[in-house]
Parts: structure tokens; sequence; C-alpha cells
């Protein structure tokens, strides 16, 4: 191995590619969602048709797309290593352990709060990033691009989605709760003046942004 | 025998560099073919096989403790001295000097203390070098305090943790020679016995703690830096794995043990709580700028007091006696460690002691707190106070503090001469396990001065001397002297493991202890001393007819590990009767009842008396050999100390 | 004897303890009654009641590290009730006192949980794995003798003082056995931040944090999950900002040194 491999295969190497992909990633929602608040448009989807067509041609996007995947593959990857190798770690645990006194349940429960996010986004890209990129929707008359938007209202009327979509972000924002300012701890960007600001600022980021994407299906099944 | 304590010619303070100049040395590339084995990884141990790695020798290191770094030299709080004068306080190695020897009340060797004097400035120099976080002023340049009634402000130290930062450098410094293959690291093994081949320390033997395995090794020369042996009185401020059995085993051998009744008892440590408790704690003494010492007038009020029947609130001023300030007007509550250890004992034994169990005084706070408020004294005492209140459940700003005198210290020790060799040939001993340079007293932050002196700075000069005078060959472990050795070392296992008796280890110890505590503690009596004489014999009877040891050799052993160190503790608490019997003198930690002034302070005989007691082992159940080293006073004059 | 508290009473209570005869050897939860346990005893008295006991009996007594017994020397573990050193805050278990439990109360006691910390007998734990990341850079590389005047290196104070708070470091393992993955940031971070630090320290920062990093993963100690467990048990209160630091050094260490291997 060379320095660099063998750097990111360290457990502090391997935690800084955890943030960095993690932060990518906050960047991603940041977007995404506010592409999404096109669908609060009272225009029959037409925004949001034309935001998702952009989404689906536009080279940049295309290309950015590349690096999104290879930033879940990385996070998720390292996360499968990390996780590993800390159950090896570890290989007799306690009968009698009270974690819950010393930290915080989501902070421990990163990786079932990671699954549950990815178990979503699987589902949620045979949702729409599916038929949208491969086929599967429907044309909407008098315009070049296609109907994204009513396959969003015919998935938020089925109550088993929005459900799932509402847990999943809960799931994410805890997820995000700890995942914000740990980025910034593992990558050693600790100031005694800054710290306080990058944790607050995570923990409303989280609440906000999911809140922000729960809001869509909800709105969905009882408003439209 | 003749004891040469080898001290240089010429006047005092060019003792030491003339002998450095005059010492052989050892060729750099002949070094590596010397091996040197090192016993104990505290102060002196750890700083010694470091420095001796650093220079070339091939070292090995041994420790009982898990890791090199739990050495009880890491208890130590207060500060480390240094003649450093860098706060133009007008001090010098030469009052440094003067002080430990004054302190010590003249019981020490003058060449040895002025040596420590002159090597105590390269110790924080070595110290800071290593990244030891000293206290600092704003200014960036370290800070000092003034310590244990020195008058000039020379004690380095790290908050209340300065052994521990100390102990920390010397095991980084440690750790580096380690990992260069220099110093071969043996933790969880205990030396139980020395090796000599032709008259010379040449190895020894040692049980592995987590095996049970009696391995043994060889080296050209051996350096114990086991610490003290205060643990014979079983209550101590030591660990409760700190223990004699190496220096002791040592001695069985054939080295002279020194002043075996030099014992120091700190005044300020917390009571004990019952008959469960496995050790004491100190308090720094510094507790005594601002506490006021007082019990009952009467021992009615203390009776009444101990069953409950009253509060302490309820005593009135005029029915307290402050007895410090009363019979020591000049000093009050600052009298030395150990006038204050001896009155409180005074006090409780009249039956005026307070606490259920009436063996404490109070260390009271009040008037100082109505003084200076509350938050000054906390500022001053809070992480003191706060550990008082963990242990105790009192709250020491509400009630006065309970106190006890705890054994803390050991100033005796195996005799070493000006090379801290022992008489034999090729062993040296360093640090607390040695008895040269604290005298019968030793003053506050002189401890970790000594043991670092010892390992940086005197013993890489004075081994180099020894081993360029003795040929590289190597012994190996083959050689009969080490199987005997091991023989007797898996013999006396055998025997403890066998009796299989009604006593537990503990119970021994306990009852040894209280021997140790009522007749040679802090007073001591010749009748006492005679009565305690006969009882520790028979209780070391007792003990290799009734002891119970469970268990097997072959495993993590924790009864056989204490059963042996205690039976050697059976044997040296006898030296140490046998020595302050013999001592017919009061002086330093040494108290005799018979010898005191008519105002009951200590009365020295440094006629007949200013000597240093070496005893030669003769036998378990025999009497040991007394020979005498006299100690020549020519730099300082000899005092009678008064405090009132 | 009655303690400081004459109105104390004795409690009884229910030990359920881990006993291993050895490394080799799978162990057990075993269950001890004690009786008379006065509040006043330390964590460690109380077991030595019980050992004073077995001992009589003619049982092997349970094996426990200690030294100290005064919170410094970090020999003492015991994972007691679910949390290392016992339910105080800042507290080693030599420093645990039996008035913080009621009469009558179950008290499992379990060893420190950790690869890297194979089970030697019972409660005691092999933590060598901590000398080995020390010796593989936990020092300032200089010898005896030869060095400047103590005076010669001024350090701010403040420095001085953030120095000092990750010095306090006594390697009891605490954080080691809080970790949900058994990692030893808190540990191995609070020696690197020391000497980086300090000017002493930092001209072989980057080899030190390189190596002793190394040496920590070939341990076999878990990555850190920033949960925070190690330092709200620490016992000595060394802060996770240290682990910050390390990330930080280590990074910029990686990035810069000359290592290329």
């Amino acid at each position: 191995m060379n320095w660099f491999t063998k750097t990111f295969s360290s457990t502090i190497g391997r935690k800084i590619i955890m943030s960095i992909t993690g932060l990518f990633l906050c960047s991603f929602l940041v977007v995404h969602l506010v592409g999404n608040l096109t669908l609060f448009r009272q225009d029959g989807g037409e925004a949001f048709n034309i935001y998702s067509h952009f989404m689906a041609n536009n080279p940049i996007i295309r290309t950015m797309e590349f690096v999104l995947v290879a930033g879940f593959l990385f996070h998720i990857y390292d996360a499968i290593v990390l996780t590993r190798r800390n159950k090896a770690a570890r290989p007799v645990g306690y009968a009698n352990s009270h974690p819950e006194q010393n930290s915080t349940w989501s902070s421990r429960n990163m990786g079932l709060l990671g699954t549950i996010i990815l178990v979503f986004l699987l589902v949620h890209l045979w949702n729409f990033f599916v038929p949208a990129r491969f086929g599967g929707l429907e044309g909407v008359p008098n315009a070049e691009y296609l109907n994204l938007y009513s396959e969003v209202v015919l998935a938020f009327k089925n109550p088993i989605y929005v459900g799932l979509y509402v847990i999943s972000m809960i799931a994410l924002a805890y997820h995000l709760i700890h995942g914000f300012q740990s980025a910034f701890q593992s990558l050693g960007l600790t100031h005694k003046k800054y710290t306080p600001f990058i944790q607050k600022f995570g923990y409303a980021f989280s609440v906000l942004i999911c809140l922000g994407f729960a809001a869509i299906p909800l709105y969905f099944f009882f408003f439209v | 025998m003749i004891l040469d304590s080898k001290i240089p010619e010429g006047p005092l303070a060019e003792k030491w560099d003339k002998h450095k100049f005059n010492v052989k040395l050892v060729n750099p590339a002949n070094k590596r073919k010397y091996d040197v084995i090192v016993v104990g990884t505290g102060l002196a141990g750890a700083s010694a096989a470091a420095t001796l790695g650093e220079l070339g020798y091939n070292v090995k290191a041994f420790c009982f403790q898990d890791s090199p770094r739990r050495a009880h030299s890491i208890a130590a709080q207060g500060g480390i001295n240094a003649a450093k004068n860098y706060q133009n306080d007008g001090d010098s190695v030469f009052r440094l000097f003067y002080d430990t020897i004054k302190g010590g009340d003249y019981r020490a060797r003058e060449a040895n203390v002025y040596r420590l004097a002159q090597v105590s400035v390269n110790i924080i120099d070595q110290c800071v070098a290593q990244g030891v976080p000293f206290a600092r002023e704003y200014g960036g340049l370290l800070a000092n305090r003034s310590f244990g009634g020195a008058q000039v402000s020379r004690t380095f130290y790290a908050r209340g943790q300065t052994g521990q930062q100390l102990l920390l450098g010397a095991y980084s410094a440690l750790n580096r020679q380690i990992a260069y293959g220099k110093v071969k690291m043996y933790p969880r093994t205990e030396m139980l016995d020395l090796v000599m081949v032709d008259g010379k320390a040449r190895g020894i033997v040692v049980r592995n703690l987590v095996t049970g395995k009696i391995e043994s090794h060889s080296a050209h020369a051996v350096v114990l830096a086991t610490g003290g042996y205060g643990n014979v009185f079983f209550l101590s401020t030591n660990a409760m794995g700190s223990n004699a059995t190496a220096a002791w085993r040592a001695h069985k051998k054939g080295a002279l043990f020194a002043n075996p009744c030099f014992t120091q008892i700190h005044p300020t440590c917390i009571p004990v709580s019952g008959d469960y408790q496995s050790k004491l704690t100190l308090m720094s003494e510094s507790l005594r700028n601002d506490g006021r010492v007082w019990v009952p007038k009467t021992v009615e009020i203390a009776q009444r007091l101990r069953k409950g029947e009253i509060r302490v609130q309820d005593i009135k001023e005029e029915d307290r006696d402050y007895y410090l300030e009363r019979k020591y007007p000049a000093f009050g509550n600052l009298v030395p460690r150990d006038v204050a250890s001896r009155n409180a004992k005074l006090m409780c034994d009249e039956g005026r002691g307070v606490g259920a169990s009436g063996l404490a005084v109070f260390l009271d706070f009040a008037d100082a707190i109505k003084r200076e408020g509350q938050p000054a004294i906390a500022a001053k005492y809070g992480n003191l106070f706060d550990m008082y209140a963990k242990i105790t459940d009192e709250n020491p700003y509400e009630n006065p503090m309970r106190i006890y005198p705890a054994v803390h210290y050991t100033m005796g020790g195996l005799w070493v001469d000006y090379n801290l060799m022992t008489n034999i040939p090729g062993l040296y001993a360093t640090g607390e396990c040695n008895f040269s340079d604290h005298g019968a007293n030793r003053l506050g932050a002189s401890a970790l001065m000594q043991g670092l002196a010892d390992g940086y700075f005197v013993i890489p000069y004075t081994i180099g001397d020894y081993l360029a005078q003795n040929p590289t060959t190597k012994v190996t472990t083959d050689h009969p002297a080490f199987k005997e050795a091991e023989q007797a070392v898996i013999a006396k296992n055998n025997q403890l493991l066998s009796i299989n008796g009604t006593r537990t280890v503990d119970d021994f110890h306990k009852a040894l202890g209280l021997l140790m505590w009522d007749y040679c503690g802090m007073a001591r009596n010749a009748e006492g001393l005679k009565f305690a004489k006969q009882e520790i014999r028979k209780l070391r009877d007792e003990f290799w007819r009734d002891v119970k040891v469970v268990g097997v050799n072959e495993e993590l052993n924790i009864t056989l590990e204490k059963a042996n160190r205690v039976a050697d503790f059976l044997e040296l608490g006898e030296l140490m009767v046998d020595d302050a019997l013999n001592r017919n003198e009061s002086c330093g930690g040494h108290f005799r009842e018979e010898y005191q002034t008519p105002e009951n302070e200590a009365l020295r005989d440094d006629e007949n008396y200013a000597y240093v007691a070496a005893w030669e082992f003769t036998g378990v159940g025999n009497d040991a050999i007394l020979h005498k080293e006299d100690l020549k006073f020519e730099n300082v004059k000899l005092t009678q100390r008064s405090y009132k | 004897m009655a303690g400081s508290n004459p109105n104390a009473k004795p409690m009884d209570l229910t030990l359920k303890v881990w006993r291993q005869k050895n490394r080799e050897t799978a162990g057990a939860m075993v269950t001890y009654p004690v009786k008379g346990i006065s509040p006043d005893m330390s964590f460690l008295e109380m077991l030595d009641v019980l050992n004073e006991d077995l001992l009589r009996s003619g049982q092997d007594p349970i094996a426990f590290d200690h030294d100290c017994r005064e919170g410094i020397c970090g020999m003492c573990s015991l994972y007691i009730n679910g949390r290392p050193h016992g339910p105080e805050r800042g507290t080693t278990t030599c420093q645990l006192h039996m008035r913080h439990f009621n009469d009558g109360d179950t008290i499992t006691i379990e060893p420190w949980r950790a690869a890297a910390f194979p089970v030697h007998k019972d409660l005691v734990v092999d933590r060598s794995a901590f000398d080995r990341i020390q010796q593989a850079g936990g020092y300032v590389s200089i010898n005896t003798g030869g060095v400047p005047d103590a005076n010669a290196i001024p350090i701010g104070k403040s420095i001085a003082d953030k120095a000092f708070d990750a010095a306090t470091c006594i390697g009891c393992g605490a954080c080691v056995a809080a970790c949900k993955n058994a990692s030893a940031m808190l540990f191995v971070s609070a020696k690197v931040s020391q000497l980086a630090m300090l000017p002493q320290g930092k001209v072989e920062a980057k080899t030190r944090v390189e190596n002793m990093v190394a040496q920590m993963d070939i341990e076999g100690f878990g990555a850190c999950s920033n949960t925070g467990a190690c330092a709200a048990e620490c016992p000595v209160g060394i802060s996770l900002e240290n682990i910050a630091i390390m990330n930080r050094e280590y990074l910029s260490a990686k990035a810069t040194s000359e290592h290329v291997a």
C-alpha cells in the first residue's frame, strides 16, 4: 500500500472519508430539497416537471450524478468496513450495559439509521429515479418534458409510501443531528469560538431539511 | 565488615565533579556487551532504565504492575525541589543541601545530599525537555512555590499531580528505549530473589504474575528501584502492591539494610473509618497553613461527641484545645510533620480523640472561612476538600475535617555507598529503596528529586565505573547459582501453598501492621519494642503454620503474591524493631519516649548515634549484626530543633 | 466500628461477578451475596471483604487490578452496573464508595471488554496495548543530559494548562470500555495533543501521530464514532477536543510528511 491508500484505510482516514462524503451528501440534500419545493407550487406540476427535466438532461448535473453516486458508495462502503471493525473490536459484549448514561441514542445507532435511509433510498429511486431515467413516465401534453409530477401525486396517495417517507426522514434527521457536527470533529475542525455554532447550526439544519422533505408526502397525502 | 562509603576526597562542592572525572568509562562500542537489570519502574527505576538504554547498555526492566506507568511515584502530589533560584529569593545548591541535611535531623551523608542538591537543577531541565507540563507563570516561565516550611520558593509543581507528570515523563523516555529495543520491559513480573555468582550480583529470579512461571534473568549488574517498605504497617499511604520483597531478598543474600526504623508519619491523612480499611489517603500538608488543629478539652466531652450525644458545633470555644498553638506558640499549626503527628497521637492516647473510633483530631477551617470567605478557601484547597468529601461524605466547609497521621515514606533502605552500590558488588539501590539522602526525616518535595537524581544523573555514571572494571563475559541462567535460587523460590511458594491453614494473609498483615503501629510507630520505647519483637516472632511462626493460601503457583494467584510479600514484612518488621531498639536517641521520624527534652521534643544523641546503622542478615529468627558507618559533618553545624 | 457516619446502616448486596480462570478458558457471571457492607467502604474494600470470605471457605478470590487506591495510578478498572468505574462521574472505581448503593441492590461487575484487552483472569485485563501505542511515539526524542535550561523554553500559560489537561490521562482504559466500538481514540489523542501543543513535542509531531495511530489500529481498537461516551466516563475528564486535535494532526501529517511508504 502506498501512503495514500494507507491513510484512507486507517480508522481515522476512513472517518475522514465518512465526514467528507457525509458533508457532501448534506449539500446534495439542500439542492434536492430546494428543487423539490417546486412541488408546492399550485401549477399542476409544471415547475417541478421542468426542474426534473433539467436535472435529467443538464450535462453538469449528469456529471455530478456520478460524483454523488461515488459519495454514497464511499459513505456506505466505509460505514460497512468501520462497523465490521468496530464489532470485531469487542467480540465479547457486556452482560449489563447502560450506554444511555454516557451518550445519545442517535450517536450510537448511526448504522441502524443509515440502513433505514439506505432502504428508503432504494425505494425512492425505484419510485422516481428509475421511471424518470429509464422510461415509464407519461409525457406532458404540449411540452418537451415528461410528467414526473403525476408519479409523485400517485405515490403519495399511498399511505405505506407516505409512512415510509416520513419515518425515513425522522431517521435522516437523527442521522444528521449526530453526523453533521460529528463530521467537523472527525476533520479536526473544532474551535472554542465556532464549534458551539456548528453544533447548533447542525441541529437546525438536520431538523429543517428533514421537515422540508417530510412535508412533501404529507402535503400530497392530505391536501392534494 | 568495614563499610566504605567511597566518598570522594576534596571540598564538598567539588566531590561529584571530581568523581565523575575519576570514574572509569565503558567504551561506547563495549556498552552493548553489558546487560543491566532494573527492578521497579517508578521515578528511580524508569529514569535509570531509560538513561542506561540511551547510553547503549542492554537493559531489562521489571515491574509487578501491569504497566511501568502505574508505579506509586505517580501518587506524589506536592512537587519537586530544585535549587534553580528562579525566584531570586536566595536559594542555592548549598541552601538546598543545608535544608535537606537539617531536615533529616543530621542522619544523612553530607556528600550524597550535596550531590542531590547539585543535580536537582538538571532534573528540571530534563523534565521540561521531555514535555512535562510544570506550572507556569503568565510570562511563560516556570512557577515555583514554597513547600514544607522552606523559606525559599524552590518547589516546581504540576498542580497536585507532580509525581504523575514526572513519572509519565520518565515512562515516555523508557518507552522510547523499549521501542529502540535497548530496554526489554517485563510488566506483571515480580522479583523473588537475587542471584550472585562469585560474590557479585549477576541476576534475579522472577515470577510471571500472570502464568506463575518462575524465570531467571542474568546481567552484569542489578539495580533495585523498588521503593519503600511502608506497607509493613498494613495501613499506609503506599499503594496496595508496594512491597519490600525485592530489597528484603537482596538483604537476605547479603546486602545490608540501613536505618530501617526511620519511617515518616504524615500528619494530614484521612482517618481510618473501619476495620475493612485497606489504605490511607494523604492530603497535602499545605492544609495546615489555614486549618487549626484541635481536640475537645476534656475526655468527657470527647466521649459524648464520639457517641453522637453532642455535635461538634455544640462544643464551646473554651472547651476546645488548640494544642499545637498552645504548645508551640511560635510555629503553631505549622510545626514539622513528625511533631504534628506525635502530638495528634498524644491527644488520642489521652482519650480526647474524635470521630467514632476516637483516632482523629480536628482540622478546622471555620476561622479561615470567616476571615477570608469560603470562595478564597475553596480556591486554595478546593480539590483537597472535594477529595475529603468524596471519601468521608462530609462537607469540610461546614464541619471541621478529621485527620490522623499515617505512614507515608521510609527513609531507611538498602545501604549504599556514594556510587549507590550496596555492599554486594554489582547490586545498586536507588530512590526510596536506598537509605542515603533523607537521614531520619524527609522534607516535602524531596522524594521525587532523589528518585530522578539517582536514575537520570547518578547511576549512569557510577554503574559504568563498575562495569568498566568487570569483564563482558556473560553468565547464563543455566549456572547452578540460578538453578539453586529458582529451586529456593519454588520451594518457598510450594510451602506457602501447602500450609492450608485457617488465617488469611491479610489477617496476618493486619496483625503485623497493628503491632508495628503501636510499638514501632510514631513513638517507641524500649519496653514496647522488646514486646513487639517477641510478638512479631510469634506471629511469624504462626504465619508459617496457619496461613491460608489457595490455588496453585501456575496461575494469576493474588493470594500467593501477597503471601510472599507479607512473609518478608514479617521478617523486616523485626529488623525495624531491632533498629529502633538499638537507636537510643530520638531523631526525625524516630521518637523514643525515653529520649526527649523536658518539653517533649526529640533528643538527639550526636555523641553516640551519629552513624548509619547497617544490618547484616544472619538467618530468620537470629539477631542481625549491626555495622556502623560514622557520619562526618564538616560543612554543617549540628543543632537541636526547637519550634517553641 | 462505624465510620464517619454513625447512622449509616450496613448493607446486604448481591454481586454478579465475571469469573474466568484464564485467557483460554470461557468465563461466566457468578452470583455472590455480601452482607454487612458499610456505606463508608470503598468499592474495592467491599470486594476485599468478599475475597476474605471466599478465601476462608477455600475458594479462589476474585482477581481485580488495583494499586494506589487514590484514583491516580489508573490500575483499577471494573465495569460496574453497566458503566466503567461505576455510577459516579469523574471517579475511579477505587474512589467509588458504597454509599452510592442501596441495601438490597444487585451489582454487576464485569471486566473491560475489548479485543485489544484480553482477560487475564476474572476482572483483570491485559492493557499492554496501551503501552505499545505509547512506545510507538508517545515521547520527545531526547536523551538524558544536554538539554537547554528549563526556562529557555517559555510556554504560554494557557497552552501549558491545556497541555496539562491532556497530560492528566491515567491510562485506565475506561474510554475503551465505555466506547461502543472499543475505540482508544481518547487515550491516544490525549498524548498526541499534549505533545503537539508543546514546543518540545512539535519537532516530531508528524511522525508521532502517524506512528501512534498506526499502532492503535494494529492493536485492534475500533474507530471513533464521536459518541462522546469516552469523555463522559473518563475519570479525569480528558476532553473530546483532543480527538479533534489528533484528527487534525493526523490529516496534516499524512498530507505533508515525507513518509511515502
